[in-house]
């Protein structure tokens, strides 16, 4: 899949929702279908950890690989259809000023940093933390159990063809962006991203911007 | 699970508990099967192996002899100790009642009894059923004996050919584990007609990963990871004598 990037139209003034997530903090909202939600990398190289659920049916959820396997990519960029795990569309990838985003590097967590860099990172700041305090300031019973692989927008994960996977310094810079119209009634779910340990912030996580445009 | 060996038929299901440094050996008969699988600490099934965790931990899209399957607890589940396919698939999860009606026809019980098409999904669930699990378990699961190239753009090829007649792929547990299986065709599989191969499995009682074991050394990573298995299995067997 060649980069598709595409700007959008939608005027920042006129957004019924423009916010600005301060990196380290978890976020969930809702959104209706024809809505549009942009995320915007404020100052480059930020991952946006992000999952979707159908808000009237919560058992289903954004499923990675039912996303890649229908595009025959494992990269995410304009023209994208995020898939649920019951194979609907959720949102489609409408405009992307990045070039591609990440869904096989999963959610840091407080485990997985004592794997990865050393039994010691166990206190430090994850992901996966901020999701689960978001989901129980969200209700409805939603726990680990409710946090499948999910979406690294401005993440750079490259596979090769050899199957090694890496995290890269990112695609991503100051002010691009990626933007999203809902197919039904979702759930955001996001952590803006504090991991330290690696290059996927550029060793220091910064805010992002997040707009919504209501279809009515 | 008891030592042994049992025969999945074509389309077939199973789940089964498999105990600590207990092996479970998938043996691909005819070089073509997809063994779709799913794992969850036995004791606490919300733990469960993590596509991402164990891509991130080794470095690789796919597994094979050397790597381990990680929890999402920072655990290793097993360890692939053998594996005479070099290759299996992390990344294109399983297919769907829809992706088989679309690539092999109707294949209903009503026209075909027991020789119906099953998929990956529906036998999953099924098999996740019976331990009270369901779709909110249902994360992404590893193929054995799949291969699915990513070229440098990104994009999916399945690539035929993989696996050989008698391939086996030898799983070491390093926890108490319950193992769900799916031996249905692959979705981005092309071959027509329905005909998944039956698979065999064998399992046996073996020794405990060594200090020297070459999955716990394959990684610094591992290292830890297996550290920290190891701290688990004494705390819960601690927590099981004092019962």
């Amino acid at each position: 899949m060649t980069n598709r990037l595409v700007t959008s139209d939608l005027d920042p003034a006129q957004a019924d929702l423009d916010v600005t997530l301060p990196a380290g903090e978890g976020w969930t909202h809702p959104l209706g279908p024809g809505d549009f939600f942009r995320i915007v990398d404020l100052e480059g190289n930020q991952a946006v950890d992000t999952l979707f659920f159908n808000s009237r049916d919560l058992d289903e959820r954004y499923s990675a690989n039912e996303t890649i396997r229908a595009q025959r990519n494992i990269y995410l960029t304009t023209g994208t259809g995020l898939l649920s795990s019951e194979g609907r569309p959720m949102l489609t990838i409408v405009a992307d000023t990045c070039g591609r985003h990440d869904t096989l590097g999963g959610a840091c967590s407080a485990e997985s940093n004592q794997v990865r860099y050393d039994l010691d990172k166990k206190h430090m700041h994850n992901c996966r933390d901020s999701f689960l305090l978001a989901l129980a300031r969200h209700g409805h019973g939603m726990s680990k159990r409710d946090l499948p692989s999910n979406i690294n927008f401005f993440m750079n994960v490259p596979v090769t063809p050899a199957g090694a996977l890496t995290f890269e310094d990112g695609v991503s810079g100051p002010g691009r962006y990626v933007e999203m119209r809902a197919e039904m009634d979702v759930l955001v779910l996001i952590s803006n991203c504090p991991q330290l340990n690696n290059p996927c912030n550029a060793y220091d996580p910064t805010p992002v911007r997040l707009l919504i445009w209501r279809k009515s | 699970m008891t030592p042994g060996k049992l025969t999945l038929r074509g389309g077939q299901a199973w789940s089964g508990r498999l105990h600590r440094n207990q092996h479970l050996a998938i043996t691909d008969v005819e070089g073509r099967a997809c063994v779709s699988a799913l794992f969850y600490n036995a004791r606490d099934p919300l733990e469960r192996y993590n596509m991402a965790d164990t891509l991130k931990a080794q470095f690789t899209a796919f597994l094979t002899a050397g790597r381990v399957l990680y929890s999402d607890m920072g655990r290793v589940l097993c360890s692939i100790v053998a594996d005479g396919c070099g290759w299996h698939d992390t990344l294109s999860g399983i297919g769907d009642a829809a992706a088989s009606r679309a690539h092999f026809g109707d294949g209903t019980y009503q026209q075909l009894r027991n020789e119906r098409h099953r998929n990956g999904r529906d036998n999953l669930l099924v098999e996740l059923g019976k331990h009270g699990l369901g779709k909110r378990d249902l994360v992404a699961n590893l193929n054995f004996f799949v291969r699915i190239g990513v070229d440098d753009d990104g994009a999916l090829r399945f690539i035929a050919g993989n696996s050989r007649p008698g391939a086996t792929v030898d799983l070491r547990f390093e926890m108490d584990t319950l193992v769900v299986l799916s031996n249905t065709p692959h979705p981005l599989d092309p071959a027509p007609g329905y005909g998944p191969p039956g698979i065999e499995l064998a399992i046996s009682d073996g020794p405990a990963a060594g200090p020297d074991d070459a999955c716990r050394l394959s990684r610094p990573e591992n290292g830890r990871g297996f550290a920290l298995t190891a701290a688990y299995v004494q705390e819960t067997s601690g927590a099981e004598r004092t019962r």
